[in-house]
């Protein structure tokens, strides 16, 4: 086993990657940016390296200054966290080239699936239902008009680079489609790099479920059930929560099944994320793999016990899985919500300030709290929005609402706009009640006043 | 008239779209700013010619701050 874990991170991953460390005994370091200096995470660490200025290219996203902090900290391992650099493969080369163990899959596997054609060719080989489609990006409008007369209207065109919701554009006639087409391909650019879009039938009101699965260095690949995270906003989640509501036990079955044969298709190692979405029927196509811990991890480890951050470095120091399949069992019902800084009545538009007050509920009596911040954090203009994520266990579904609308009715956050009246009216909605979730419902407006 | 062009939220400069002489029609965006990497578009209030543009790419603008300057 490696000692020392650079976490490559901030905010609430961070802080939540480190406790992890921490229970097996080892060393830990963090990295920051000037933005940062006083940072919650930085404090949690036996020792903090400084990277450089406030913009992420320049700290948090910068290959070459995170290893050198490995370097001059003596750490042997890196763990990513999710976003910034988690799912750059050149980063997981680099650390491997550097003598670091990477705390993740490798970097074949991250560079296939978030290479999004070549994702859905790798799974469709192996027998996982995708989205009817152009299975590669196409060349120009003209293509793309073909690929939509095929499958049908509404299609949505998608960057090939991308994730994150980032460059897409749904087309519901063949007219709208040369301007979508030349709006899509310019955002990719801007935001990936790479122009390059494909072309996927638009499912109307489709539920987001997703499946964890984890894979070791001997070949064993279990799934740890599925999390349902239909409730979006500009395509990033909300709401999640484990076991799914209402799913029919044959789609939950194929589901799981299709997320373990597509990670055994890729040999995939360590923790890993298949998303799909489920149409009204219970159909359901693969969307995208993520190769890494998901903000939404919490829900998993309250509903079957298990520590994925343990688990994630003992595979990653060649351990065989702590868990086997049957050991895996989902008990109760778990549900997480992030509180962003952002203005639900506006739009979600950002929200940066300082924290003038916050006060979060304990943790215990099933109620778990991963904060990024304290009373008077600076919430930046340069990171994600994300202040802290409340996750309540309950013996069943009903019960973990009741826990989560009294942990969310305890919360107090001044200074900046949060995501919290949002997320009190939708615990309290009959449809998020009944369990009937669809990813379109903010957008649609069922939670307004 | 001149009329400011405020951010109403603060954020990086992430784009300058407009152009001092450009004709804007009143949505059109002026400039797109970056915030929690999120992209929000400035747009112009009202149709006029841009007289001033007072920010750059990359640069950090508070809520409130004047960004562009319409004839």
């Amino acid at each position: 086993m490696f000692r020392t874990v650079l976490v490559a991170n901030r905010g609430e991953i961070a802080r939540r990657v480190f406790r992890g460390c921490r229970a097996l005994g080892l060393s830990t370091v963090a990295v920051y940016s000037e933005a940062d200096r006083d940072a919650p995470h930085v404090k949690d660490a036996d020792r903090a390296v400084l990277l450089g200025p406030a913009p992420p290219r320049e700290s948090y996203l910068s290959v070459e200054r995170i290893l050198a902090a490995a370097r001059e900290s003596g750490a042997d391992a890196v763990h990513p966290g999710y976003g910034f650099l988690s799912e750059n493969w050149r980063f997981a080369e680099a650390c491997a080239q550097g003598g670091l163990t990477f705390i993740g899959p490798s970097a074949e596997a991250i560079r296939a699936m978030g290479d999004k054609p070549e994702a859905r060719r790798r799974m469709a080989a192996a027998g996982v239902p995708i989205v009817p489609g152009s299975s590669e990006p196409v060349a120009d409008a003209v293509a793309a008009g073909r690929v939509a007369g095929e499958i049908g209207y509404p299609v949505i065109l998608k960057a090939a680079a991308g994730g994150g919701g980032i460059g897409m554009a749904k087309v519901t006639s063949a007219g709208e489609l040369a301007g979508a087409f030349a709006t899509a391909t310019r955002r990719a650019q801007s935001a990936f790099g790479s122009g390059q879009v494909y072309v996927e039938r638009y499912l109307e009101a489709p539920r987001h479920v997703e499946v964890q699965v984890f894979g070791d260095t001997k070949g064993s690949v279990v799934h740890l059930h599925e999390r349902e995270c239909s409730i979006q906003r500009r395509h990033q989640k909300l709401v999640e929560e484990s076991p799914a509501p209402n799913l029919e036990t044959k789609t939950k079955r194929g589901l799981t099944d299709a997320a373990v044969a597509g990670a055994r298709a890729i040999g995939y190692v360590n923790a890993g994320t298949l998303e799909f979405l489920v149409d009204p029927q219970g159909g359901f196509y693969f969307l995208e793999m993520n190769t890494r811990l998901q903000v939404e991890h919490p829900v998993t480890e309250e509903v079957t016990g298990l520590d994925l951050v343990a688990a994630q470095l003992r595979v990653a120091a060649g351990e065989p899985l702590p868990f086997s399949q049957d050991e895996v069992e989902q008990r109760g019902a778990a549900i997480e919500v992030r509180v962003y800084a952002e203005d639900p009545a506006k739009n979600f538009l950002p929200s940066p300030g300082t924290i003038t007050r916050l006060a979060l509920p304990g943790g215990g009596e099933g109620i778990r709290v991963e904060s990024g911040v304290v009373e008077g954090s600076v919430v930046s203009v340069h990171y994600d929005p994300l202040l802290f994520k409340l996750i309540a266990l309950g013996a069943d579904r009903t019960g973990a609402i009741e826990r989560l609308a009294r942990a969310l009715d305890a919360c107090v956050v001044e200074g900046v706009k949060t995501t919290l009246p949002l997320l009190r009216t939708i615990a309290a909605h009959p449809d998020f009640r009944r369990g009937r979730v669809h990813t379109q419902m903010v957008e649609q407006g069922a939670f307004h006043g | 008239m001149a009329e400011e062009i405020k951010a109403h939220i603060t954020g990086v400069v992430f784009q300058v779209t407009a152009k001092v002489g450009d004709k804007v029609a009143a949505g059109d965006p002026v400039i797109v700013l970056e915030s929690m990497k999120m992209e929000i578009p400035v747009e112009a209030p009202r149709a006029g010619a841009v007289k001033e543009i007072r920010v750059r790419e990359g640069q950090t603008v508070q809520e409130g701050e004047t960004v562009v300057v319409l004839e």
